[in-house]
C-alpha cells in the first residue's frame, strides 16, 4: 500500500485557480468516500490548499484519480509519495506551510478534515501523528507566540504593558472596520470595550451593541480618558483629535493608546507623557515585520522537528511492508511443525495427555525462537534498506508470491 | 568537603548565567538549561552550607565572606520562587552573574570554609545575620525586578520594534512583584536590625556598616510610605529601589569595615 498526495495550494496556484477546487467539509467528505475505493482516503481543503491523501496498491491509478478530481488538467499539482507526502503533511499541521508561519487555524483545519475523511490503517497514523506534531512545534518552539498582524501586535503591546487584560477597559475612537479589529482583538485576550466614541454617532451605536459598550458623544472623549487603560483611536480626522494636555494624571495607571488612523489621531507628545505608551500605525507594523521574522526563525527549528517525526513515520510505514512476508513466514513454519507432529503420530501413542502437551509446547517454542531474530531482521531492513531482505526470505524459505503487491518498496 | 562542593555549585550557577545570556540572545533556545543550571546549583550550595554548618563549632557565616555565601545562597533561593518561569528568565540574566560572581568572591576571601569562630552566641548571629541578609536577599531580587520594569518601559517608550522577542513579564506584574518583595523584606531586615541593635546597647559600639544599614532601612522605608501613602509607582518607584539597592550593594562592599570585621 502507497500513500499518495496530490495537491494545490497558495504557493502553486492562485486563488481564481484555487476556489475552482475549493470544498466545504461535507464536499471534502463526500470526495474522499468517492476516492477511497478500496483503499483510503483525506481531503484536506481550506482557503489556502486543497489536498487529496491517498492510500492504494497502485499509486500510480490513485495519482491518475486524484489528478482528475481535482482537474489536473487546468490546475497546477504537486504530487508526492510515502514519506515526501508525510513530511507534506506534517510540514502543514506545523503550520510551515502556512502564509503566515506557525498560524495556529490550520491544525482544526488538518483534524476536521481527518474526522470527515475515509481513512483506514495508515491514514488513521498519519493524520494522528500529523496532529500530534503540529502540536507538538507548537509547544517546543514560540514559532505561534508572536503577533503576526497590526490588530493581533496591538493586542500583545496590551498584555506587554498590562499582563492579563481581564478588567483592563478599552475606549474606542472610531466606529470603523480597523476599529473593530483591534477591538476584537483586545476582547480576545480578555479586555472590556467599555465605551465607543465617534463622531457618527449611528456608527458608534453599532458597534457599541456589538461588544455591549457605552456610546459616549465624540465632543466628551476626554473625559472617557479616566477611565480607560487602553485608547484605539482610528478616525479620518485631518488634524490630532488626542492632546497631551487633554489626558487626565494616571496616577501611576498606565496609559496605552493605539492610533490606527492616517493622519495620526494622537498628538505624538502624548508619548512623552509619564506613563502613557503610544504606538501608531507604523510602530504596529514594525512589530509586525520583526515578529515574523521571529517566526521564520522558530521555523527553522520545526522543520527539524517535523524531519524527524517524518522519518518515524517512514519507519513504521516500511514495517507495514514486512507484515505479509512475516505472516507467511509464520505459517510455513507452523505447518512444517504440525506436519512433522502428525507424521511422528504413530510414534507418539505411548505419551500421556501431559507429555504431548509438553511435546506441542517444546516444539512451538523452537520455531518461535529460530524465527524470533529473522522477523526482527526483516522489520528493521524495511525500515533502512527497503524489500530487499524480504525477496531473500521469500527465497529461502520458500514463500509464495502471491502477497509480492504488498511488500512493493515505497516510491521517493 | 564544603571546599569541595564549592565548585559544583559555582560551576552550575555559571553555566545558568551563560545559559541565560544564550536565551536572550535566542529567545526559548537554552532556557531550560539555565533553570536546570540554578536548581542544581541552589541544591549543591545548600548541601554546601550544611556541610559548613555541621563541620562548625559555632555559627560559621560570622565573617564577611561567610555572609556573602549564605547571601547568595538566600538570593537564588528566592529567585527560585517563581524565577524560573519562561517569563522571567530576563530577570536571570541579572541574577545569575552576580550570584556566580559573589560566590566567587566569597571562595577566595575563604567564606567557603566557615570559621565559627566568633565571640557572639550561635543564637544571636542567627536571628541577626540571618534576618539582615534574608531582608538584603528580597531587596537585591526586587532591585533585578525595578530593573527589569526599567528596561521594559525603556522599550515600551521607545516603540521598539524588538519588544515582544523576550517576552518579559508585563509593566504592571513587575511593578507590582518589586512592591511587594520590599514590602515583604522590610520588615524581616527590621527584625534583624532589632535584634542587632538590641546587642548594640549592650556593647555601645557604632560603625559604618550600621550607619549604612540604617539608611537603607529609612530609604526602604520611605518608598513604601510613598507607595501606599502618595500612590508613588513606575518609573520613581523603579528608581528609588535601585538608589536603596545602592546602599544595599555598598553596605557589601564595607562588611569587612564594620562589624564583620
Amino acid at each position: 500500500m502507497s500513500l499518495v498526495l496530490v495537491g494545490t495550494s497558495h504557493r502553486l496556484s492562485p486563488v481564481e485557480v484555487r476556489e475552482r477546487v475549493a470544498f466545504d467539509l461535507a464536499g471534502a467528505s463526500e470526495l474522499a468516500r468517492s476516492m477511497a475505493g478500496e483503499g483510503e482516503a483525506v481531503c484536506l481543503s481550506t482557503c489556502n490548499r486543497t489536498e487529496l491523501y491517498l492510500v492504494d496498491p497502485n499509486p500510480d491509478a490513485a495519482e491518475r484519480r486524484a489528478s482528475e478530481a481535482l482537474l489536473g488538467s487546468e490546475v497546477e499539482l504537486y504530487r508526492m509519495t510515502d514519506e515526501a507526502a508525510a513530511l507534506h503533511l506534517f510540514r502543514v499541521a506545523a503550520g510551515l506551510d502556512s502564509l503566515v508561519p506557525g498560524e495556529g487555524e490550520i491544525l482544526g483545519q488538518v483534524r476536521d478534515a481527518y474526522e470527515a475523511g475515509s481513512h483506514g490503517p495508515v491514514l488513521d497514523r498519519l493524520f494522528r501523528e500529523a496532529l500530534r506534531v503540529g502540536k507538538k512545534v507548537r509547544t517546543e518552539t514560540a514559532i505561534n507566540e508572536s503577533p503576526a498582524s497590526v490588530s493581533s501586535a496591538a493586542g500583545a503591546l496590551a498584555q506587554q504593558v498590562f499582563g492579563d487584560l481581564t478588567g483592563c477597559r478599552v475606549l474606542l475612537v472610531g466606529a470603523g472596520e480597523v476599529s473593530e479589529l483591534a477591538a476584537r482583538a483586545l476582547a480576545a485576550r480578555g479586555a472590556t470595550i467599555s465605551a465607543v466614541t465617534s463622531r457618527t454617532e449611528a456608527n458608534a451605536r453599532r458597534l457599541a451593541g456589538a461588544f455591549g459598550a457605552r456610546v459616549v458623544p465624540f465632543k466628551d472623549r476626554a473625559a472617557e480618558l479616566e477611565q480607560a487603560d487602553v485608547v484605539v483611536s482610528s478616525t479620518s480626522a485631518p488634524e490630532p483629535i488626542l492632546a497631551p494636555d487633554q489626558i487626565p494624571d494616571r496616577k501611576g495607571r498606565p496609559l496605552f493608546v493605539i492610533d490606527l488612523a492616517v493622519p495620526r489621531d494622537v498628538d505624538p507628545a502624548v508619548a512623552r507623557l509619564e506613563d502613557c505608551y503610544l504606538y501608531d500605525i507604523d510602530d504596529l507594523e514594525a512589530v509586525v515585520r520583526e515578529s515574523l521574522s521571529g517566526r521564520r526563525r522558530e521555523a527553522e527549528r520545526a522543520e527539524a522537528i517535523v524531519e524527524r517525526e517524518a522519518e518515524r513515520f517512514h519507519d513504521w510505514q516500511a514495517s507495514l511492508t514486512v507484515v505479509p512476508a512475516i505472516a507467511s513466514l509464520r505459517e510455513r513454519a507452523e505447518s512444517i511443525r504440525s506436519g512433522e507432529l502428525a507424521k511422528a503420530e504413530a510414534r507418539l501413542e505411548g505419551l500421556s495427555e501431559s507429555e504431548r502437551r509438553t511435546v506441542e509446547s517444546l516444539t512451538t517454542q523452537i520455531v518461535n525462537k529460530l524465527l524470533h531474530v529473522p522477523i526482527v531482521r526483516l522489520k528493521q531492513a524495511a525500515a533502512t534498506e527497503g524489500t530487499g531482505y524480504v525477496e531473500v526470505a521469500r527465497d529461502l524459505f520458500g514463500l509464495p508470491e502471491d502477497d509480492a503487491g504488498q511488500g512493493r518498496k515505497p516510491r521517493q | 568537603m564544603a571546599e569541595l562542593l564549592f565548585w559544583p555549585a559555582f560551576l552550575a550557577y555559571g553555566e545558568a548565567a551563560f545559559a541565560y545570556a544564550g536565551d536572550a540572545r535566542r529567545p526559548g533556545s537554552m532556557g531550560r538549561l539555565a533553570t536546570w543550571g540554578v536548581r542544581v546549583g541552589w541544591l549543591v550550595q545548600t548541601a554546601l552550607l550544611v556541610a559548613q554548618a555541621a563541620g562548625a563549632d559555632a555559627f560559621p557565616w560570622d565573617t564577611w565572606a561567610g555572609s556573602l555565601n549564605l547571601f547568595v545562597w538566600l538570593v537564588v533561593g528566592a529567585y527560585l520562587i517563581w524565577g524560573c518561569k519562561p517569563r522571567f528568565r530576563l530577570l536571570g540574566l541579572v541574577v545569575m552573574p552576580l550570584a556566580a560572581l559573589l560566590l566567587a568572591i566569597s571562595y577566595l576571601a575563604g567564606g567557603v570554609d566557615g570559621s565559627g569562630e566568633s565571640g557572639y552566641s550561635s543564637l544571636f548571629l542567627v536571628a541577626h545575620v540571618g534576618l539582615v541578609l534574608a531582608g538584603f536577599a528580597g531587596l537585591t531580587l526586587a532591585a533585578a525586578l525595578a530593573a527589569l520594569y526599567l528596561w521594559q518601559e525603556r522599550e515600551l517608550k521607545r516603540r521598539s520594534s524588538t519588544v515582544l522577542r523576550f517576552r518579559a513579564p508585563s509593566l504592571v506584574t513587575l511593578e507590582s512583584l518589586f512592591g511587594r518583595t520590599i514590602a515583604y523584606s522590610l520588615p524581616v531586615l527590621t527584625l534583624g536590625m532589632a535584634v542587632g541593635f538590641a546587642r548594640l546597647r549592650h556593647d555601645s559600639q557604632l560603625d559604618p556598616l550600621i550607619v549604612l544599614t540604617v539608611l537603607t532601612w529609612a530609604v526602604y522605608g520611605a518608598f513604601l510610605v510613598l507607595r501606599y501613602g502618595a500612590g508613588w509607582h513606575g518609573r520613581r518607584a523603579a528608581y528609588t529601589t535601585l538608589a536603596g539597592f545602592a546602599l544595599v550593594v555598598a553596605m557589601q562592599l564595607s562588611l569587612h569595615m564594620g562589624h564583620f570585621a
